[in-house]
């Protein structure tokens, strides 16, 4: 196995042993990405609900609404979708130093 | 996602199986698929499911269809490999380099003086003739192949492998001068320009690297640009 795949095992394994510790658990994945953006598509983070985070979805840009709103997804199970980046930025007060955009998913690991 | 599907994955993951998760986007609902088979909750018509296949084969993660049928797909295709023949100093660097960027890796070398344990700590050396353990597990599309022995003994068996295989790479170390008198043996052997051409040779982009890991990173370099499509020479 390579370091990137023990890498993104863990985020995996990391989502589902916090989950057998009794803490809430989302997970984000950058879904599509426009221009220049510093993570491909499939990129996680794993939030938990104590808003300890591992993974990324930008490089650190957006990581931080991200953990935020993944906390609200924590508490209503309901699965969102989030634009992030230049083009949208009446959504979103924080883009991307790049000048890309990024579309993240993120959902509760039930 | 459902506990139950995340420990499939999971469980599919470990098994070093090829498979995507599929999330609606509109609802949430998910799904597993495998090359062969599908589990979970979401159930998709066949000319999309041999679209996430093709995404699965490629190893893209990425969007498909529209409105209420869009889909996002996740692939976890098992990871591209570099199988050296050699268990050279170079190697030594090269291995754990290309373990970093996310390449399993496979070092070949019927040599035990060379392959011990001590030069490469924690790494199952494969110690057969380079031919018959690339017999054993053949190149793939997913296989970048590199001899770094020098010695045609070792080197030109392991390239006759590689040539016959879809390996989206070969490599050999050495000097232009020991480069042509390698395809001159090799046209002997019965391989026209348009395949010898396939082979990186010497191996590794021109960044004017002296030391071995210097050499490594130059080699490693060319198999990321080959792997992205990019200009090798």
């Amino acid at each position: 196995m390579t370091q990137n795949e023990r890498i993104d095992n863990d985020l995996l394994d990391t989502a589902a042993q916090w989950r057998d510790q009794g803490r809430g658990v989302a997970l984000a994945t950058v879904i599509k990405t426009w221009g220049s953006s510093p993570r491909p598509a499939g990129s996680h983070l794993v939030v938990a609900d104590d808003t300890t985070f591992l993974g990324s979805v930008s490089g650190g840009c957006v990581e931080g609404a991200v953990v935020r709103e993944a906390l609200e997804v924590i508490a209503d199970g309901k699965p969102r979708v989030l634009d992030f980046g230049v083009s949208d930025q009446q959504a979103w007060d924080v883009g991307l130093a790049c000048g890309g955009a990024i579309r993240i998913m993120i959902e509760r690991i039930d | 996602m459902q506990r139950k599907l995340l420990d499939k994955l999971r469980q599919a993951r470990a098994e070093g199986l090829p498979v995507a998760l599929a999330t609606r986007l509109g609802d949430g609902v998910q799904g597993l698929i495998f090359d062969h088979g599908s589990a979970g909750d979401l159930t998709l018509p066949p000319d999309r499911l041999a679209q996430v296949r093709t995404m699965l084969d490629e190893d893209r993660s990425g969007v498909l269809g529209e409105g209420e049928e869009e889909i996002f797909v996740r692939s976890y295709a098992p990871a591209a490999e570099i199988v050296v023949v050699g268990a050279v100093h170079i190697s030594q660097y090269l291995l754990p380099m290309a373990s970093m960027s996310g390449l399993a890796v496979r070092l070949i070398d019927p040599r035990r003086a060379f392959a011990s344990p001590e030069r490469f700590p924690g790494l199952e050396i494969v110690t057969a003739w380079p031919d018959e353990a690339l017999a054993a597990q053949p190149p793939h599309r997913r296989s970048a192949v590199v001899t770094l022995t020098h010695d045609p003994k070792l080197d030109d068996p392991a390239l006759e492998v590689a040539l016959n295989s879809p390996a989206f790479y070969i490599g050999a170390l050495g000097s232009r001068r020991t480069h042509a008198q390698r395809l001159e043996r090799l046209t002997e052997r019965g391989f026209g320009p348009e395949q010898l051409a396939r082979i990186h040779g010497p191996a590794g982009l021109d960044l004017g690297s002296r030391s071995p890991a210097e050499i490594a990173v130059s080699v490693l370099a060319q198999i990321i640009a080959a792997r992205h499509g990019k200009a090798t020479r």
